[in-house]
C-alpha cells in the first residue's frame, strides 16, 4: 500500500463518458490492500464498467461485510455512498437498502469467509430472494486480515503457506448461487481485465440476483505453489466458455458474425449480451445443463470462467412483492398513513 | 354450613381445556357475551407450546368496576380436562364453584367440601345428539357456554349473534351451533336453576371501547407510523405482530401501481434485523418484531445500528427466558438484554406500553424516535399484552401529525453548501444529519462503518477522535430522556412516605391492588414508568419518598438495575417485588407482597 495522498487534479484531456466524467470521478480512496492484490484489480474493473456504462456514481449503494474484500469499496465510487456492516451479514444488508430505494444500483463486495463461511444462509437467501443486486465474492480461498487461514473455498489438498493441507472439501460459490436461483452467474478472474469488466456491466444491466466469483488471488498468503488460487495455478487453469461483450440497449445491433458460436441474449432493459462461445457443450441459459457443465470442469481441476448462466427474462424481490415503481423511501405521510376515518372503521370492526 | 361466593359483576371463571379441541373459539364467544351486555371483561389465554393435546386455560376476569388485570383465584372453575383435574380443582376460592362433565362417575375423594359442585352430563348429551366424534367434541364446547350462559345469568341474544358474526360465510355452521347452545342453556334451565351464586347483570361500563390484542395494535401502529419494511423471523409469542402487519397493509397500504410496503420473512432473526437495518440506512421506516432469542440473536447488528446511528424499530414480545425457557408464558425479563444490547459500551432506548392502545401508540412514537435519534428504539411488550384480547379504549389518531423523519440533509441543503459531517453535532443535542444514499452527484456521500470514524466519517483508529465520538453517543441518549414518552404519576388519596413504580402489563394488576392497598391503609404513590432512559421525574419521585416498591415481572428486577444504574438513586429506597412464574402478575400477589414487606419493615423501623 501507498501513503501517497491521491491528488485530486487530472488532466485536462482525460475521456470523458456521456455524462462528462473521467476515470477519476470513479475512484475512491488509495487503497491499502497489499501491493499486488488481486482486489485492486477488482475495484478497478467496477470502475471501468462504471465509466463505461455512464453511470452517476452516487447512483450506486456499495455494500460489504468484513474482510480484506470488504475494505475494498472505500477504494472505489467515492461518491457513492457506502456501508461496511457486519461479518457475513452484507446481504440483508443489501436486501433492505434495495428494498428502500428501487431505483439505486445495489452493489454487494464480499470474499470467501464473507459469503461461504460465516455468511453462507444470507448469500444463499438473497440469491434466492431475487435481489436486484451484483454480488461479487472476491474469492482468494483464504483468510487475509488474520493471516492465512483456510477459507471454505480452499481446494481439498492445497497448501496453506504454512505447509498445511486443507482437509475439507470446497464449497463451489458459482455451483451454490445456481441452486440457490440466481438469475445471472459468471466467474472470472482478477488477472482478466477484459472479461471481468463486460461481465460486471452486463451484472449491472442484470434484473435480479446477479453473482460474480471472482478469483483474486492473495499476494501475502495464498500464492505459493500448492495453493490452486495463486495467480499461476489459475492461468493455467483458467478455462474460459465464452468471451462476453457487453452492448447497452440504446445501440442497433447489426452483426451477427459467425453464426452458430456466437449468441445474443437480450436482458429486460434492451441490453444484449453477446457471447462468443468458446465451449461448444455450454449453454448459458439452460441451468441443468450449466450446473452439470461445472461439476464436470470442477471434477478435472478447470476454473470455468465466463458468462455461466443467465435468465433474460429474470425478475427481482420488488416484482415479486408487487412494490410500487415509487421508491418505498420516498413515500410521503398522505402514501403511508390511513388516518383517522379508516381507523375509526377498524375500532367499529373490533366491538 | 357451605358457605358459596354470591357476586355480581365482579367474578373470575377459569376455563380448562385440551389445547386444539376446539375450546378457543367457545371461551371466546363465552367472554364476549358478557362484554356485549356492558359488563367489562379481561381474558387470558394461558396456553402451551404445543398444537394439539395438552392443557390450555383460559381465565376470564369479570368486572364490573373496570379491573381487567388478572386477580388471582378464581370463583368458578369448568374443569375440561381430566389431566388437569386434581390442579383445577384445589385452586377454586373456598365458597367457588365447579362445572364439570358428569357423564362418568367420580369418586367424592375428587372432590372438596368447601365448594359447590355443579355437575353436567356433556359428553352424555352430545353422544346422544351427534355421532361424528369431531362434532361431539366440537360442540360440547358451545353447549357448555350455554350452560354457562344459564347458570350466570348471560343473555342469550348477544350470545347467538356472536355465532353467527363468527360463522358469517360459513353458514351451514350456525345452525347447528346454536342448536347446542340451547341444549346447553335449556338443560341448566331445567337442571341447574340457582346452582352458582355467581352472576353477570347488563351494565353500561363498556362503553365504546374496544377488544384487540397488543401484537395486531403494535402493528397497525407501524402502518400508521410509516413503516414500510418489515422483516422478521417466526417466534411465539411475537409472529401474529408481522403477520397483522401483512394484513392491515394489504387493506391500508396497496396503491394503484402497487403495494406502499415490503415484507420479507427472513432465514433468521440475524437478517431480519439486518434488513431493518439497511432499510433504516437507506431511508425507509422499518421494523422487526421478535421476542428474547431474537433479541440474543441480533446482539452484533443492534450494535452496529447504535455505533453507526441507524434509524431501527424493535418489537419485542417478551416471553419467559432465559433460552427456549416458557415460549407460551409471559416475563418482563429482556429489559437487560435489549437496554445494553451487544458488545462494547451501548445503550437503548426501550418503551413500555401498558396495554394494546399503547402498544399502537408507541410503535408509531418509536418510529418516529429511531428518526429523530438515529439508533434502535424498542418497544417491549409482552405476552400477555401481545397475544391476548384486551378491552380498551377505541385507538386514536390525530391527523394533524405527521412523520418525524429526523435530521436528513436535502439536495437543495447540500447544494446550498451546507457542511456536511455525518458525525457532526451541529446543533449540540448530540444527533448528528445525515443523508439518504443517491442524494447529490458530488456532496453528501459518506461510508457507513461498524469501526470507529471522525466527524466527517472518515476512518480512524485515533484514541481521541474514539473518545468523541462515544460521548457524543452519550449526549444523544441524554437528549433521547426528553423525547421518550414520560412516566404517569398517581397520588396516594392522603401524602404518604412510600411510593411504588411499575410499568407494561402490570399496570393493570397494579390499578386494582392500590385500591385494595388503600384500603389496608397502605398508601402509595404511583410512578408508572413508559420509557428508558429515565427523564428526571423518575429520579425525583424516588427521591422524594422513603420507600419506593417496584413491581417487575423478572426474577432479577432489571428495572430496578436499570434505576440503580443512573447512580442516582439511594439502593436501600427500593424494594423489589417480583413476580415472574410466566402467568400474569395478579393484583392479590402484589397487595399480598407489598402488604408483606411493608409489614415486616414498618413495624421495626418505628419500634426503633
Amino acid at each position: 500500500m501507498t501513503w501517497i495522498t491521491k491528488p485530486k487534479l487530472h488532466h485536462p484531456k482525460l475521456p470523458v463518458n456521456a455524462l462528462g466524467f473521467t476515470h477519476r470521478d470513479y475512484e475512491g480512496a488509495v487503497s491499502t490492500l497489499c501491493a499486488g492484490c488481486g482486489h485492486d484489480s477488482i475495484s478497478a474493473a467496477i470502475m471501468q464498467a462504471c465509466f463505461e456504462i455512464d453511470l452517476p456514481p452516487h447512483r450506486l449503494a456499495k455494500l460489504s461485510g468484513i474482510g480484506c474484500s470488504s475494505k475494498t469499496p472505500t477504494y472505489f465510487l467515492g461518491q457513492s455512498h457506502g456501508f461496511n456492516s457486519v461479518h457475513g451479514r452484507m446481504p440483508s444488508v443489501l436486501t433492505g437498502a434495495n428494498l428502500a430505494n428501487r431505483e439505486l444500483v445495489y452493489m454487494g463486495i464480499s470474499g470467501d469467509g464473507d459469503s461461504a463461511s460465516i455468511g453462507l444462509g444470507q448469500f444463499a437467501h438473497c440469491i434466492r430472494r431475487g435481489v436486484n443486486m451484483v454480488y461479487i465474492v472476491e474469492n482468494n480461498g483464504v483468510y487475509g486480515l488474520t493471516k492465512g487461514q483456510f477459507s471454505a473455498t480452499a481446494d481439498k489438498g492445497s497448501k496453506s503457506k504454512k505447509g498445511v493441507s486443507n482437509p475439507d472439501s470446497p464449497m463451489d460459490m458459482v455451483s451454490l448461487a445456481l441452486i440457490a436461483g440466481a438469475s445471472f452467474v459468471g466467474r472470472s478472474f482478477s488477472g482478466d481485465k477484459k472479461q471481468l469488466v463486460e461481465l460486471i456491466k452486463a451484472a449491472i444491466a442484470h434484473k435480479g440476483a446477479a453473482f460474480l466469483d471472482v478469483i483474486s488471488p492473495c499476494i501475502a498468503f495464498n500464492n505459493h505453489a500448492g495453493s490452486t488460487k495463486s495467480f499461476d495455478y489459475v492461468r493455467e487453469h483458467n478455462e474460459a466458455v465464452n468471451a462476453l461483450e457487453f452492448i447497452e440497449g440504446k445501440e442497433e445491433i447489426t452483426v451477427d458474425h459467425d453464426p452458430g458460436t456466437t449468441i445474443n441474449v437480450t436482458q429486460h432493459d434492451g441490453s444484449v449480451l453477446r457471447l462468443k462461445k468458446l465451449a461448444e457443450d455450454h449453454d448459458p441459459t439452460d441451468r441443468a445443463s450449466v450446473m452439470n457443465f461445472i461439476q464436470r470442469h470442477n471434477a478435472r481441476g478447470e476454473i470455468v470462467t465466463g458468462l455461466l448462466y443467465v435468465e433474460p427474462d429474470s425478475e427481482d424481490l420488488h416484482d415479486r412483492l408487487g412494490v410500487t415503481a415509487r421508491p418505498l423511501n420516498a413515500l410521503s405521510d398522505a402514501d403511508l398513513c390511513p388516518g383517522s376515518d379508516a381507523l375509526d372503521k377498524i375500532n367499529a370492526g373490533l366491538r | 354450613m357451605l358457605s358459596r361466593v354470591e357476586k355480581i359483576n365482579d367474578f373470575v371463571v377459569r376455563l380448562a381445556n385440551v389445547n386444539g379441541s376446539g375450546s378457543a373459539s367457545a371461551n371466546r364467544i363465552f367472554a364476549r357475551s358478557m362484554i356485549r351486555m356492558g359488563v367489562p371483561v379481561g381474558s387470558r389465554n394461558i396456553f402451551p407450546s404445543n398444537i394439539q393435546g395438552l392443557p390450555t386455560w383460559y381465565e376470564v376476569r369479570v368486572s364490573g368496576a373496570g379491573h381487567l388485570g388478572r386477580r388471582g383465584g378464581y370463583d368458578l372453575m369448568v374443569a375440561m380436562n381430566p389431566q388437569t383435574w386434581d390442579k383445577d380443582v384445589a385452586g377454586i376460592d373456598a365458597g367457588g364453584y365447579l362445572f364439570y362433565d358428569s357423564t362418568k362417575p367420580l369418586p367424592s375423594s375428587k372432590f372438596r367440601e368447601d365448594i359447590t359442585v355443579v355437575g353436567m352430563p356433556l359428553t352424555e348429551i352430545c353422544n346422544k345428539q351427534y355421532s361424528d366424534p369431531r362434532q361431539r367434541q366440537l360442540f360440547k364446547n358451545i353447549m357448555y357456554v350455554g350452560a354457562l350462559g344459564s347458570l350466570l345469568g348471560i343473555e342469550v341474544d348477544p350470545t347467538e349473534a356472536l355465532i353467527k358474526e363468527l360463522y358469517k360465510g360459513k353458514d351451514k355452521l350456525i345452525a347447528p351451533n346454536l342448536e347446542a347452545l340451547h341444549i346447553g342453556r335449556d338443560y341448566a334451565d331445567e337442571h341447574l336453576k340457582g346452582a352458582i351464586g355467581l352472576k353477570v347483570k347488563r351494565a353500561d361500563a363498556v362503553g365504546d371501547r374496544i377488544l384487540i390484542e397488543g401484537n395486531a395494535a403494535a402493528a397497525l401502529g407501524c402502518v400508521y407510523g410509516g413503516a414500510t419494511v418489515a422483516a422478521w423471523y417466526p417466534i411465539t409469542p411475537s409472529t401474529s405482530v408481522a403477520e397483522a402487519f401483512g394484513s392491515y397493509c394489504k387493506k391500508l397500504r396497496v396503491g394503484e401501481d402497487g403495494n406502499k410496503y415490503a415484507i420479507v420473512q427472513a432465514e433468521d432473526e440475524l437478517a431480519a434485523i439486518g434488513v431493518v437495518i439497511g432499510a433504516g440506512w437507506n431511508g425507509s421506516r422499518a421494523f422487526t418484531a421478535t421476542s428474547g432469542p431474537g433479541i440474543s440473536l441480533m446482539q452484533e447488528f443492534i450494535g452496529l445500528a447504535y455505533f453507526a446511528e441507524i434509524p431501527a424499530v424493535l418489537i419485542d414480545v417478551q416471553r419467559g427466558g432465559p433460552s427456549t425457557g416458557m415460549p407460551t408464558r409471559t416475563q418482563q425479563s429482556d429489559l437487560l438484554s435489549a437496554a445494553f444490547a451487544s458488545h462494547g459500551d451501548t445503550r437503548h432506548v426501550l418503551l413500555f406500553p401498558a396495554d394494546p392502545k399503547e402498544a399502537f401508540e408507541m410503535a408509531a412514537t418509536a418510529l418516529n424516535l429511531a428518526d429523530r435519534l438515529q439508533t434502535p428504539i424498542f418497544v417491549m411488550t409482552d405476552l400477555d399484552i401481545g397475544m391476548n384480547e384486551w378491552l380498551v379504549d377505541p385507538l386514536q389518531w390525530d391527523d394533524k401529525k405527521r412523520m418525524d423523519r429526523g435530521k436528513v440533509m436535502t439536495f437543495a441543503d447540500l447544494e446550498s453548501g451546507k457542511d456536511f459531517g455525518r458525525y457532526l453535532d451541529v446543533d449540540g443535542d448530540g444527533i448528528p444529519f445525515r443523508t439518504y444514499p443517491g442524494t447529490h452527484p458530488t456532496k453528501g456521500a459518506y461510508f457507513t462503518r461498524g469501526t470507529s470514524r471522525d466527524r466527517y466519517a472518515r476512518y480512524t483508529e485515533e484514541g481521541p477522535a474514539y473518545v468523541d465520538n462515544m460521548e457524543r453517543l452519550l449526549k444523544k441518549f441524554e437528549t433521547a430522556k426528553s423525547l421518550v414518552p414520560a412516566p404517569v404519576k398517581y397520588d396516594a388519596p392522603k401524602a404518604t412516605k412510600y411510593g411504588v413504580i411499575y410499568f407494561g402489563s402490570t399496570t393493570s394488576a397494579m390499578d386494582e391492588a392500590i385500591l385494595a392497598l388503600n384500603e389496608k391503609n397502605i398508601l402509595l404513590d404511583r410512578l408508572r414508568i413508559r420509557a428508558y432512559p429515565f427523564n428526571e421525574t423518575v429520579i425525583d419521585f424516588i427521591k422524594s419518598h422513603d420507600r419506593v416498591y417496584v413491581v417487575e415481572q423478572n426474577r432479577d428486577a432489571q428495572l430496578k438495575t436499570l434505576l440503580l444504574d443512573t447512580g442516582r438513586v439511594d439502593p436501600q429506597k427500593l424494594v423489589s417485588v417480583l413476580h415472574y412464574d410466566g402467568n400474569p402478575i395478579t393484583a392479590r400477589f402484589i397487595v399480598n407482597d407489598i402488604s408483606l414487606k411493608s409489614g415486616l419493615e414498618t413495624p421495626l423501623k418505628e419500634s426503633v
